[in-house]
């Protein structure tokens, strides 16, 4: 049944070894492609390998099934050794439906292996996917190693029995193909019929279809020697401890738990639904037992203002939003930074401006989270690198907010939110508590409170919650004065408010980690990042190292206040370069604080990096 | 601790209050002194969070915790403290245009959720803090310095439009009548839920006598409506009532209708339909306008569910686990001995 068109030279032994493996399920978006990809990828994760993600899904909850909009897909690199990124290309496409290859096929490897549903390869779904003729029929697929599966009927002949009627038998196909997966990499099964166990056991004949199409997806390997040779990707010789596989929102939402536990106060998420953003208020729903507390707004305006509230009321109060509910929200943290409150707000970025591309990655949203308010309003941006360092990140914003009694930006964007890595799981107890006091006491001459007296060493001033005898005072977004808090119009008091405010904010560079340099300081070019580019960047540098060049990199967290030892970093290298999924923004940052001139990389195509793409411009720059 | 007894002047500011002379304003703010002084609740349990407006100078004038924030989004910070801190009294102070047109969005869905809010609309149909731009209550056809050739705004009716969201709790009452208003003011804060009070208040600046046809010595015998629960509704000296026509609250010579037909308030309807009708007897204060508790019903509030959640979560799953929280997607050991393992 299964054929192949092989050009690459077939191993002569069975089960080949490889140290790293990229693969990508491509399908219609009701395929449920992100399903097969995210098993995969739990399975590769309970191997051992290691391993990074990256889906890709329409914008459209259900585009036209079979058109070249509706294709969604899931890209895994799984690894015998510590792995940056999701991969360039991949070695093997799993292509559903005409549309899916068209679309995904240029990103497959030469010689790669192709595994395709010839039942989806009909004349409506050719046309539709714009093929005059059908590439399994021609030569078109030269040069590849395809593997046709009529995987429709081989379904439809799987779950007879099972029970699941009409259109149901054929959703269980996504588990048929990777079934098959399964066998042509040597994944183990068990961890996913546990799943679907798990997942689908309060409707038996779903599960038992599922189970069944899986199976026989795996067996038609095994019967039908579908290809020549297997593949296998052996563990990595990851740091020992103990792992999980999590993704960016995921961890997110946990290391605000973490924050709320390490800190003692109530957690409180104020949000509106918005992609990709809403798995965090998803996430956080859950876990009411931590004593969470998430209120779903009417708009994004009521996520800030309900979060505004509750951090006057003594919770760690967050809101989370993408660039547009961001820019909703920007008058509310004007004001939480005027009235000096603690407040996180999350932005997981995405392709903009407007709706953009709300399921692309990008990092545009820099400048707009640096000024992006009315007023003299500057406020910490933090910025995350990897899905699991959200964790660590969600805890820092928590601890800078609460010592400052400022509001603190954190930032995310759709690669660190969608995407997923193994992470070492952290020894809780290791992480510092977050020290919060409320202000108990008056703290002024006759018993009198002055909610502007300040920390003389962070200039945060008292969190005075209510309820607290004695401390009855009034806060508002008109300007205060200096100590007492009233309401001043006083020429002098504004400038002296507006400048402490400018060096509470600045004086944080004094209390953050400074930046680290990987690489020494010979090399030819330091490569300087921040947010979800981490990956890319550190790869590419790393794969220019082999080539005999010297790259130091650097990453930042915090992108206000900066690092107070970056000024020193930057100009200790001939060569700068910044790659950002934007137009240049921390380039302008850098070119605009520390008079250097560095040089931009820039990509916004709703796309991360490709290794390659770093790689070359480093090479051209140290040419 | 014994019980706090206070007077007024412990629930005033050392601020000068700096609202116009003459303002309803100061009256309506001695009204709330006097009522909470009376409740003898300890007044650091008092939260007032305001928007923007001349009303929303509010908190500045009150020895409680306070917040002046941003234009029509007092209700959502509220309901930040209200859902967090239960524990606490969390009052909203807002105007015609601050609750109505810039802030529309949140007095409808705090009024949908039923948050634990006590929420005082100062009604007075003008923006004054502006210096006097029609508002969304303003009538047709005002000439403003924004409309000189006459509004062509049609205006809300805030009861209609709070019976509208469902609120569970209507009321409207005058600035300048302090019994009326204390009396509504105890009502809603016994009211487990959002207390919506319209209160009609006159700017003596921009828009002078707005409300005569209900306050004014003469006007008001003939006008104002006093609903009060479980009373036929009767005025102008007995000689007026209200019955329920085809649907519509009418008003009628009392002694044209049988007795039995005049409509018996009843706060407590269920239903919000006949407190709506009632609310369309006048459409602003012109001509037969009630005044009183159109709507006190109980309903689930938002942040005692919200907080019954916590509670129920707690009980079942028990109290979290963070260690366990993290591993509960699976997890796999990399052994130190063997790095290539498993």
């Amino acid at each position: 049944m299964a054929d192949e068109i092989a050009t690459a030279e077939p191993s002569s032994d069975p089960t080949e070894e490889l140290e790293k493996l990229v693969v990508r399920f491509a399908g219609d978006s009701g395929d449920g492609m992100q399903l097969a990809g995210n098993r995969f990828t739990d399975a590769s994760a309970l191997f051992g390998n290691d391993l990074a993600t990256l889906p890709n899904f329409p914008a459209e909850i259900r585009a036209p099934a079979g058109t070249l909009p509706g294709v969604s897909s899931f890209q895994v690199q799984i690894a015998d050794f510590d792995i940056l990124t999701a991969g360039d290309q991949p070695d093997c496409l799993v292509a559903m439906n005409p549309a899916a290859l068209m679309t995904n096929l240029k990103d497959l490897r030469q010689g790669g292996t192709l595994i395709v549903n010839s039942d989806a390869f009909d004349e409506r779904n050719l046309a539709k996917a714009g093929y005059e003729s059908d590439p399994l029929g021609d030569d078109s697929l030269k040069g590849y190693r395809v593997i046709k599966v009529p995987m429709d009927d081989l379904t439809k002949e799987a779950v007879k029995g099972t029970g699941v009627k009409g259109r149901n038998v054929l959703r269980s196909k996504n588990l048929f193909a990777l079934g098959l997966m399964a066998w042509l990499f040597h994944r183990p099964t068990e961890p996913t019929i546990d799943w679907i166990e798990k997942k689908f056991g309060k409707t038996e004949e779903v599960a038992a279809a599922n189970i069944a199409a899986f199976q026989a997806g795996y067996n038609f390997g095994v019967t039908t020697e579908a290809t020549k040779n297997t593949f296998e990707v052996k563990p990595a010789a990851l740091e020992p401890g103990t792992y999980t596989n999590v993704n960016g929102n995921t961890a997110l939402a946990w290391g605000l738990i973490a924050a709320s536990r390490k800190s003692g106060l109530p957690l409180f998420y104020g949000s509106y639904p918005i992609t990709p953003a809403s798995d965090i208020l998803h996430e956080l729903s859950l876990h009411k037992n931590f004593g969470v507390r998430t209120f779903q707004a009417e708009d994004e305006i009521a996520g800030v203002g309900a979060a505004i509230g509750a951090a006057f009321a003594g919770s760690l109060a967050v809101t989370g939003s993408s660039g547009p509910g961001i820019s909703l929200k920007s008058e509310g943290i004007s004001l939480a930074f005027m009235l000096e409150l603690p407040m996180i707000v999350i932005n997981v970025q995405r392709g903009g401006p407007s709706t953009g591309l709300p399921t692309k990655p990008e990092q545009s949203d820099l400048l707009f989270s640096l000024y992006g308010r009315h007023g003299e309003s500057p406020l910490p941006v933090l910025a995350i690198a990897t899905p699991s360092q959200a964790f660590l990140m969600a805890i820092e914003a928590a601890r800078i907010a609460t010592k400052y009694m400022t509001p603190v930006i954190l930032l995310s964007d759709n690669y660190v939110a969608n995407g997923s890595e193994p992470w070492l799981l952290p020894d809780l107890d290791s992480i510092p508590d977050i020290e919060v006091e409320y202000a108990k006491h008056p703290n002024g001459p006759d018993g009198t409170f002055l909610p502007y007296m300040r920390n003389v060493d962070t200039f945060a001033r008292p969190w005075a919650v209510p309820g607290t005898a004695g401390l009855e005072h009034r806060v508002g977004g008109i300007e205060k004065d200096a100590l007492s808090g009233d309401v001043s119009y006083d020429p002098a008091n504004h400038q002296l408010m507006t400048d402490i405010r400018g060096w509470k904010v600045a004086n944080i560079a004094n209390d953050i980690a400074p930046v680290e340099v990987v690489g020494g300081e010979d090399a030819e070019i330091l490569v300087l990042g921040w947010g979800s580019t981490f990956g890319s960047i550190r790869a590419a540098a790393n794969r220019t190292q082999l080539e005999g060049h010297k790259v130091a990199t650097a990453h930042l967290k915090h992108l206000n206040p900066l690092p107070p030892n970056l000024g020193d970093v930057l100009r200790s290298y001939d060569k700068i370069l910044i790659p950002e999924l934007n137009t240049g923004q921390l380039l302008k940052v850098i070119r605009a604080e520390f008079l250097i001139d560095a040089t931009g990389l820039s990509k916004v195509s709703g796309e991360t990096f490709k290794i390659s793409e770093i790689m070359e411009k480093i090479l051209e720059m140290i040419k | 601790m014994t019980t706090p007894s206070y007077t007024r002047a412990d629930f005033q500011t050392d601020q000068e209050v700096r609202w116009c002379p003459g303002c309803g304003d100061y009256t309506i703010l001695a009204s709330v002194q006097q009522f909470l002084a009376a409740l003898d609740r300890p007044r650091e349990e008092f939260v007032f969070i305001s928007g923007i407006g001349c009303s929303s100078r509010f908190p500045y004038y009150m020895n409680t915790f306070g917040m002046h924030s941003i234009h029509g989004r007092a209700p959502a910070i509220a309901t930040g403290v209200a859902t967090t801190r239960p524990d606490l009294s969390v009052w909203v102070v807002t105007g015609d245009g601050d609750a109505l047109s810039i802030g529309g969005n949140h007095l409808i869905h705090v009024l949908r959720r039923n948050v634990n809010l006590k929420i005082l609309l100062f009604n007075n149909q003008i923006y004054g803090l502006t210096k006097g731009q029609y508002s969304p209550t303003s009538e047709v056809g005002k000439t403003t310095k924004s409309s000189p050739f006459g509004s062509i705004d049609y205006p809300f009716n805030p009861v209609s439009l709070a019976l509208g969201a469902e609120a569970s709790f209507v009321a409207r009452t005058l600035d300048m009548d302090r019994n009326h208003t204390q009396a509504i003011l105890k009502a809603a804060y016994e009211h487990q839920g959002a207390a919506f009070i319209e209160i009609y208040q006159n700017c003596n600046v921009f828009n002078d006598k707005a409300f005569v046809q209900i306050t004014g010595k003469e006007e008001r015998v003939h006008n104002r409506v006093d609903l009060q629960n479980g009373k036929p509704i009767v005025f102008d000296g007995g000689s007026k009532a209200v019955v329920i026509r085809e649907g519509q609250a009418t008003v009628v010579e009392s002694s044209s209708v049988d007795p039995n037909a005049i409509l018996v308030h009843d706060e407590t309807r269920p239903d919000p339909a006949i407190a709506f009708a009632l609310s369309r007897l006048s459409h602003g204060p012109y001509g037969p306008t009630p005044l009183g508790i159109f709507r006190n019903v109980e309903r689930p509030a938002y942040d005692t569910e919200l907080n019954a959640q916590v509670a129920k979560a707690k009980g079942q799953l028990g109290e979290g686990d963070l260690a366990k929280l993290i591993r509960s997607h699976g997890t796999w050991t990399v052994e130190a001995e063997s790095p290539n393992g498993g």
